[in-house]
């Protein structure tokens, strides 16, 4: 297992290479310099009047910022540079605030971490026992009615339910039930007992969590269903049947364990959608998490941060993948380390 | 009725169509493109024909006919505003606005009414006409989308299954890095630092979606590659690229279409989202989410964020639908 693990870690290296380079090529090869920005929103505002000796001087400047932020090498120079760094954890600091890049995402990190690990635990404890009920007959009208529910909730637009949420239940001119931004009360204090902090965070990520989650419940029932259905066909099943096993007993023993295993390789697919799942919900909601950072990031034309997101939320990706398929050889004793790759 | 005289479509149609939901979304789905496809039939500013002094025209073949170069405008109706002018006799469509012109006759931000069923937005335009034309924009979104994923996930999938070996170590490193990378991030990135357009905004989701589609078609390709058939069809001397894809290709494309449809809706979920955020899409074409956009600024008008949000809705809904009941259909364990 140790040797797969170790094999598998190293041919994600160059995976990760491949994601930054990408995100860098993106951020670099685009236009839109961030100095001409810094500088327009500054020291070269409104200048087009100056003499020439105060233009020259502007440039000078301009010509000293991208010399200090690296911006004049060659593409592949600047790169190099920012992946050396990158191995001490150095993603370089903010365009916008010269903040180390590190720093701001650290500290927006566990926000958005648990916002994510609190709706993943919700959407699987609500959608696989709608799985398993839907299995039990298919196409019979509960699983018809199971069905087409998921999927008008996952057709809802995250974007619009929050907006709506946000005008008609939080503040806005209606009604006052949740707060319309932020994570703790204005009058939060550390020193609160513990059930009120409690209370009072659950309070405000209600609203977040359940526009994060009520998308997910279809991806996940669908794929119990089918993989209940499948294990439902195979023989010992008819053998728990033939020796007079309760249904029940038949259903959440037998066919439901069997049927668990595929979900573990779904976590995986859901990891990626750490930074940009979150990034309208959050921008909405003005939660501080990884997601507005990167949309307010991407705006503010701040490569270091877009990069240091890119190569962070990859990396968290890429390790999830790679739990996810041993956490998978793990309780399938019928998957072995040496073929899991195929 | 034999199984055994009925084709593989026909199967699934029978199976498909015992389900009243999806073929339900399938008829919705029709209807929609009608719509998208005579959207300048439904909602235009010019009428369907027009009796000027004695002599009859037609308006909107007339703009079709020289957007493609073929006529010309006649003196007459040159540069003409339709509703004011001197006609003997004109029939309008039913919805008589442009979704894009800002008309400052008209009041911005009126409710609906008689002359505009939807209301209109904050530049007097009117929403019916923006709904029509955004039919038109979702659903070409919607399709291109779904289309460039297929071609580069069917391609793709289909040369690391085939060939195997290290073209398939090394597609299936670049598998795992679309797969690592955070989409949705990636889309506002790009699309926010190319300049707005619906052609950059179709290239970019339909770059970067298709890796669920190249590993489905990988591992079906590593499954069929050895069947007999395929064995037989190799011996007789047919290439690689007939083996792939006249011989293993339609065995594996059922499923496929699948993906299709739940790709389509989530396109078109995404390129609202993107005319939500108010970026990669271009600032004057009115879209479903634009629409939706310019309600979230102004909460009283209830009309703009209530019917493009429907619209999105029941549109991502009937192709969710319509795939999954595919699925259901090529499905021979739910086979009764």
């Amino acid at each position: 297992m140790l040797a797969y693990a170790v094999r598998r870690i190293l041919l994600m290296i160059p995976t990760f290479v491949g994601v930054t380079f990408i995100a860098f090529l993106i951020m670099h090869l685009a236009p839109g310099d961030p100095v001409e920005m810094y500088f327009h929103g500054g020291l070269a505002a409104g200048v087009s009047g100056a003499s020439p000796e105060r233009l020259a001087e502007i440039q000078r400047a301009k010509q000293q910022e991208r010399h200090r932020l690296g911006l004049d090498r060659p593409l592949p120079a600047q790169y190099a540079i920012w992946f050396k760094r990158l191995v001490t954890l150095d993603l370089g600091e903010s365009f916008k605030d010269r903040r180390q890049v590190w720093d701001k995402i650290r500290e927006r990190l566990p926000v958005t971490i648990t916002l994510n690990v609190i709706s993943l635990l919700i959407t699987y404890l609500i959608a696989i026992p709608l799985g398993i009920y839907s299995s039990v007959r298919p196409r019979s009208w509960p699983d018809s009615i199971i069905t087409t529910l998921v999927f008008m909730l996952y057709s809802l637009p995250s974007f619009w339910v929050g907006t709506l949420i946000l005008i008609y239940f939080c503040g806005g001119d209606y009604f006052l039930w949740f707060p319309p931004a932020g994570l703790h009360s204005l009058d939060y204090e550390s020193t609160w007992p513990l059930w009120r902090r409690l209370g009072d965070y659950s309070w405000h990520i209600a609203m977040p969590v359940l526009c994060e989650t009520y998308a997910a419940f279809a991806a996940l029932s669908r794929y119990m269903r089918s993989s209940m259905l499948e294990n439902a066909l195979q023989d010992y099943v008819r053998t728990a049947r033939a020796k007079g096993l309760s249904e029940r007993v038949v259903v959440l023993k037998h066919i439901l364990r069997n049927s668990l295993i595929p979900m573990v390789t779904l976590l995986a697919d859901l990891l990626p959608s750490l930074v940009g799942g979150s990034l309208i919900v959050e921008t909405i909601f003005s939660v501080p998490g990884i997601g507005q950072l990167g949309y307010q990031a991407v705006l503010a034309r701040d490569y270091p941060v877009v990069l240091g997101l890119f190569a962070i939320s990859s990396a968290l990706t890429l390790l999830g993948i790679l739990i996810a398929d041993l956490l998978l050889a793990v309780v399938d004793p019928r998957i072995s380390f040496a073929a899991a790759e195929r | 009725m034999s199984e055994r005289s009925q084709s593989f479509g026909a199967l699934v149609w029978r199976e498909f169509r015992k389900n009243r939901r999806a073929l339900a979304s399938l008829y919705g789905i029709l209807a929609l493109l009608a719509v998208a496809v005579f959207a300048d039939l439904i909602a235009n500013d010019m009428p369907y024909y027009v009796v000027v002094g004695g002599r009859t025209y037609y308006p909107i073949a007339l703009d079709y006919g020289s957007w493609l170069g073929l006529t010309s405008w006649p003196e007459p109706l040159r540069d003409v505003d339709f509703k004011k002018l001197q006609a003997e006799r004109a029939w309008f469509p039913p919805i008589p606005f442009k979704p894009r012109r800002a008309d400052l006759s008209e009041e911005s931000f009126s409710p609906p009414s008689a002359r505009h069923w939807l209301g209109t937005d904050q530049l007097g335009r009117d929403v019916a006409s923006g709904m029509v034309h955004g039919a038109r924009i979702s659903l070409t979104i919607g399709i291109v989308v779904a289309a460039i994923q297929l071609t580069v996930g069917i391609f793709l999938g289909g040369l690391a299954g085939y060939y195997g070996g290290w073209i398939d170590l090394a597609l299936s490193r670049v598998f795992e890095l679309m797969l690592a990378i955070p989409t949705f991030f990636l889309i506002v990135t790009v699309a926010a630092v190319l300049p707005p357009s619906l052609y950059n905004v179709m290239a970019i989701l339909g770059l970067t979606g298709w890796v669920g589609v190249a590993r489905f078609i990988r591992s079906e390709f590593f499954k069929l590659r050895s069947l007999d058939f395929v064995v037989a069809a190799r011996a007789l001397g047919l290439s690689n690229a007939a083996l792939m894809f006249r011989q293993i290709l339609p065995n594996a494309l059922a499923p496929v279409l699948v993906t299709a449809s739940f790709t389509v809706a989530s396109a078109i979920l995404a390129e609202s989202a993107l005319s939500f955020l108010g970026i990669g899409v271009p600032a004057d074409l009115v879209t479903w989410g634009s629409i939706l956009a310019v309600s979230e600024q102004n909460t009283f008008a209830w009309w703009l964020a209530v019917f493009p949000g429907f619209a999105i809705f029941f549109t991502v809904t009937a192709y969710n639908l319509l795939g999954d009941g595919l699925r259901d259909a090529l499905d021979p364990r739910l086979r009764v």
